[in-house]
């Protein structure tokens, strides 16, 4: 039963010892969920590699409707936003509030530009005729391989988990943002900003793993 | 220690029915799960007596030859009891019911490291548990519980709702999973060394691993398999570019291990029960905490066994069945360790201790029929016949369940505060363990013989045991029935339990029965093993 | 002593291996079935050991009293390694056995006999080098025979109990197994992976005769094209697998509607029209199934379309057997 106290001005549920405990706790916890995710898009990146194996040429060809300028400036954009996550958590963690409010914020803003890149990037597809599997459209894009479908089918299942979880991570972020503006964080306490902080990273690094793998390819 | 003077539990603490919804206490999620998961479990075991009813007489015999409509009923009503016994019952069972009532209580500590999350992963686990349900009131899925291509992706059930469903039982799985992991490094009481924890912990933490490293996979074969028909992505469909034996490989990746998930908790419940009623130290605890871990690591290399003739090579099917046969040898050695514990105990034929010695029966039979399975040659005649239906039968029903069974009746006074009438789980025990050899021996010989699975009609000279078998199946359930009578007579009617009547050794029967909200008065201090009976 | 003890286990191993086995119809049936034998006796022992030890000690050790002291015995090394070690050799030795024959099954014998066996839902049809198609698979006796598996549609498995073959026929790619089968009869051909409605309906059997009887069949059946135009039409509707969903002896309906008796009759479609059973609607409904769904069953209609695959000899032929069914 989760009773809280307060040990050291820090909200401590009773079946922990001290804060410390609890913080070691919750961080092992988040990295065994990260792992969980880790391996879920692993298994993805296993299914690509099994079929670029098997139809190199037509991998290739699916990569030239891929602009590799725009997933270039997309990685820049999350790696950047790694960035001012981390400052985020450290302006927490030096009782820094405003700084840390405003670098979470522009972590959010980065994930947006992400997303309406990768909306262009989309609806560019979309116009084209380009769906994934069967419902590439044959005639208006006129592929050499008649499967083509099957690497937009990765593409899309790919990017599109990979963009789902950006903008979790953007409603998490802003779910910490609202916490620290109302004062929650401290020196002693800044566990969920690092917790998500940790989950962004992760996020950022599948990226950095898709975007050679689907892009530069090839 | 000993009985709360206030006589307060958590059971009568908070009183209401909403405030179980929104318990955040391990002891109240725990018989959240107990009471629906056994809920599906009676569904499921519907489905099992229709199936046993169709096969009761080949289709031609006149008034019983057959029951059901026409071949997709049967395959729909075999797709529901494998999955929903799968995904409903036996992967969270005895983890999310007995686990999330004992870890704490056995490590000395207040609750798992996540209460809100357990509470979380129960309301995960309902949602897919009512989406599946939902298929059955929409098209019916016909595809068997392992879901191949291309049929899964050509048939016309609500597959895609249902491997959803999958998914996200998977998650709440996942969830469960990284609570206890945590637990167990973190919320031990001072002085309990991981070699101090008592076997069911190892257990569970060898099961949690699993549920963390290999259900992702599934969540991400599942999603495939979804998008497979609804976009036609082409991966699994060889109309498409697609190879349908890849569908097998990333399907068997984790439900290899996952029937791991399925045994080792059953495994640590035994050690359990046998300590406790033979009033014994277990012989070879570091040789059974290392092999529940090894099994767990192994668990992750063989899943091609289930593949020997799916048109994959000669030289995987020979090294799928060489690291099979390395898996095989830390299952003989618990056997083998429980075996030597009843040496020189003092045994009580107690209702838990029948379940835990018809484990080690049952068990015992299951084990070997899983080697003669993992001989390429011989697999190859008993592939995708009755002979491994017996198999997965005897280790998951002869092994899980008996456990389960053992583990309710052996926590039964300590969850409930009730003493259960022993003559009464006694006889639930006979019928069970009689009738589950009745249903269940004779199929290895129809597997022999040649009888496929997932038939929904047989040729004449396959009647004689089928009707053996069917029978067996009515037994088992009256079984049931009355096992499950002892529990609510025992609820009702029962005598006030002591702290420990069993006079075990383990931390949860150092506090009163039930216990207190905060399980602990005061934190345990440890001092020495679990099964110190001297 | 110890070859008294080998003769009797090499005995009960026959006897095992006999009892529940059906009959070896090939010499790799046999090998299959003695390392079955072996692995029965050695599993019957670990089980008597076990199970036998486990009552023993229950009975011995029953509690006395509530003050009964136990042996406090944490440990035995020893034993430890003992039965790891015999267990994994007894496990290696079996895989290494079992890797001998498997690698035998899998090596397909030059100069043997091929047979292309295609399945679909729901029968197996089997085609031959010379042209004849059949719905059984007839073969010469101990002839290595090799089967190259293929599938129309779904997953559907090739398994022989007599001969201990099984092999899974995998849409999109060929599968093979072969088979040298040592006596005549007729033998049990099942499916054994679940492919939808009828799985347990796709049986047939493989019959072995002598090597004169299969010469001959063989150049009876390519003369199917002399027989009259209704026994032709008999034999398509077999090998075409027709009569895997439509009944043809009474009116029972197995997935399709009964063909018995229908000739000229009016029959109702499902959406309400009324149309007569002739040449015509026949010929419909076998090019066009979607476009003839009788009343009462199921939209869309599982019958796979044979447009493009029948010539009109053969449909002709097929329209003549319907036109007899009385």
């Amino acid at each position: 039963m989760s009773t809280n106290r307060l040990v050291d001005g820090v909200n401590v549920a009773s079946h922990y010892r001290d804060a410390t405990h609890q913080y070691d706790s919750n961080k092992e916890g988040i990295w065994l969920f990260m792992t969980t995710e880790i391996l879920m898009f692993g298994g993805l990146f296993v299914g690509y590699i099994i079929f670029h194996t098997l139809y190199p040429e037509m991998f290739a060809e699916g990569a030239t409707y891929l602009n590799w300028k725009l997933g270039f400036i997309n990685t820049l954009v999350l790696i950047f936003s790694s960035l001012t996550m981390a400052l985020g958590i450290y302006y927490c963690q030096v009782n820094q509030r405003n700084k840390a409010t405003l670098a979470l914020a522009v972590t959010i803003l980065c994930g947006a530009i992400f997303m309406v890149i990768k909306y262009f990037e989309y609806t560019h597809k979309f116009h084209l005729g380009i769906f994934p599997g069967e419902k590439l459209n044959l005639e208006m894009v006129k592929p050499e391989h008649a499967n083509l479908g099957l690497y937009f089918g990765f593409y899309y299942c790919m990017s599109g988990l990979h963009g789902l979880h950006v903008l979790i991570g953007m409603g998490l972020i802003t779910w910490v943002m609202i916490k620290n503006i109302k004062g929650e964080f401290n020196s002693k306490y800044f566990t969920p900003v690092e917790g998500v902080g940790i989950f962004w990273h992760i996020i950022d690094l599948i990226w950095i793993f898709l975007f050679p793998l689907l892009y530069l390819v090839g | 220690m000993g009985q709360h003077s206030s006589g307060k539990n958590y059971i009568n603490e908070e009183p209401g029915l909403l405030s179980w919804f929104g318990t955040l206490d391990h002891k109240r999620i725990a018989l959240l799960y107990f009471v629906t998961v056994m809920f599906f479990f009676l569904i499921g075991g519907i489905m099992a007596l229709l199936l046993r009813l169709e096969l009761f007489a080949p289709n031609v015999t006149q008034n019983v030859g057959q029951i059901l409509k026409n071949g997709d009923v049967y395959n729909q009503v075999l797709t529901y009891h494998g999955a929903m016994m799968v995904f409903m019952v036996i992967i969270p069972g005895i983890p999310a019911i007995l686990g999330n009532f004992f870890l704490p209580l056995q490590l000395g500590a207040k609750d798992v490291a996540f209460p809100r999350l357990n509470l979380l992963s129960w309301y995960v686990f309902m949602t897919g548990a009512a989406l599946a349900i939902c298929t059955f009131f929409s098209t019916k899925v016909d595809t068997g519980w392992t879901f191949y291509t291309p049929y899964s992706i050509r048939t016309n059930g609500a597959v895609v709702m249902m491997v959803l469903a999958a998914f996200i039982m998977g998650m709440s799985s996942i969830l469960t999973g990284l609570n206890f992991i945590v637990t167990v490094h973190k919320l031990r009481a001072p002085g309990m060394t991981m070699f101090r924890i008592p076997l069911f912990v190892w257990a569970i933490y060898s099961t949690a691993i699993l549920q963390v490293l290999a259900t992702p996979v599934l969540a991400i074969t599942l999603l495939l398999l979804a998008m497979e028909r609804v976009f036609g992505i082409g991966i699994f469909d060889p109309k498409l570019g697609g190879d349908p034996v890849l569908f097998q490989h990333f399907f068997w990746f984790y439900s290899h291990p996952a029937v791991y998930i399925m045994i080792l908790p059953a495994m640590g419940v035994i050690s359990e029960i046998i300590t406790t009623h033979a009033k014994k130290t277990i012989f070879g605890y570091t040789a059974i905490a290392f092999s529940s871990i090894g099994i767990a690591l192994v668990s992750f290399f063989v899943w091609g066994h289930h593949m020997f003739v799916s048109g994959q090579s000669e030289l995987a099917g020979i090294v799928f069945s060489f690291i099979t046969m390395l898996v095989g040898v830390p299952t003989a050695i618990k056997m083998f360790n429980w075996l030597a514990t009843l040496y020189k105990g003092s045994i009580q034929f107690t209702a838990p201790m029948l379940y835990a010695l018809g484990f080690l029966f049952l068990f015992a039979i299951g084990g070997v029929t899983g080697i003669i399975l993992a001989v390429t040659a011989v697999d190859v005649h008993f592939h995708d016949t009755y002979f491994v239906v017996a198999h997965f039968h005897y280790v998951m029903v002869g092994g899980t369940l008996m456990a389960i069974m053992g583990g309710f009746f052996h926590w039964f006074p300590k969850m409930f505060g009730k003493v259960y009438n022993e003559l009464g789980a006694q006889l639930s025990w006979v019928f069970i363990f009689v009738g589950f050899n009745v249903t269940f021996f004779p199929q290895f010989i129809l597997g022999a013989k040649g009888m496929p699975r997932r038939y929904f009609d047989y040729i004449p000279e396959y009647e004689q045991l089928n009707k053996i078998s069917t029978i067996g199946s009515w037994l088992i359930t009256i079984g049931f029935l009355i096992g499950l009578y002892t529990m609510i007579q025992a609820l009702r009617k029962g005598a006030k339990a002591a702290d420990n009547p069993w006079g075990s050794k383990t931390l949860e029967w150092q506090t009163s029965s039930p216990p207190i909200m905060h399980n602990f008065d005061h934190e345990p201090t440890v001092t020495a093993g679990p099964y110190e009976y001297k | 002593m110890a070859s008294g003890m080998l003769f009797a286990m090499l005995l009960m191993n026959k006897a095992v291996a006999g009892t529940f086995m059906p009959e070896q119809g090939t010499d790799i049936a046999r090998q299959i079935d003695d390392l079955y034998g072996f692995l029965i006796i050695v599993s019957f022992i670990s089980c008597a050991i076990l199970i036998g030890g486990m009552i023993y000690f229950a009975m011995k050790y029953k509690r006395k009293s509530a003050n009964d002291k136990t042996a406090y015995i944490t440990h035995d090394t020893r034993l430890e390694v003992l039965w790891s070690v015999i267990p994994l050799i007894i496990f290696l030795l079996v895989f290494a056995w079992g890797w001998i024959i498997f690698h035998d099954m899998r090596t397909m014998p030059k100069n043997a006999l091929e047979i292309q066996v295609t399945a679909k839902q729901w029968a197996w049809v089997a085609e031959y080098k010379n042209g004849v198609r059949s719905s059984e698979i007839v073969v010469p006796v101990n002839k290595d025979v090799k089967i190259l598996l293929a599938s129309e549609d779904v997953l559907h498995s090739f398994y022989v109990p007599s001969f201990r073959i099984k092999q899974d026929a995998v849409p999109g790619r060929y599968t093979a197994v072969w088979f040298n089968a040592t006596k005549l009869g007729e033998f049990y051909v099942f499916c054994t992976e679940l492919c939808g409605t009828s799985h347990s309906s796709m049986v047939t059997k493989l019959k072995v005769v002598s090597q004169a009887d299969f010469d001959k069949w063989l150049i009876t059946e390519s003369e199917v094209g002399l027989l009259p135009i209704a026994q032709r039409g008999a034999k398509y509707f077999q090998t075409r697998a027709c009569a895997s969903c439509h009944n043809v002896n009474d009116a029972v309906v197995k997935v399709g509607p009964s063909l018995y008796q229908r000739w000229g009759k009016a029959s109702v479609q499902s959406d309400g029209s009324k149309v007569i059973f002739d040449e015509n609607h026949v010929r419909e409904s076998i090019l066009l199934p979607q476009a003839n769904i009788s009343a009462g069953f199921a939209k869309p209609s599982p019958m796979p379309s044979f447009q493009g695959q029948l010539s009109e000899s053969e449909l002709a032929a097929i329209i003549e057997y319907i036109k007899g069914l009385n």
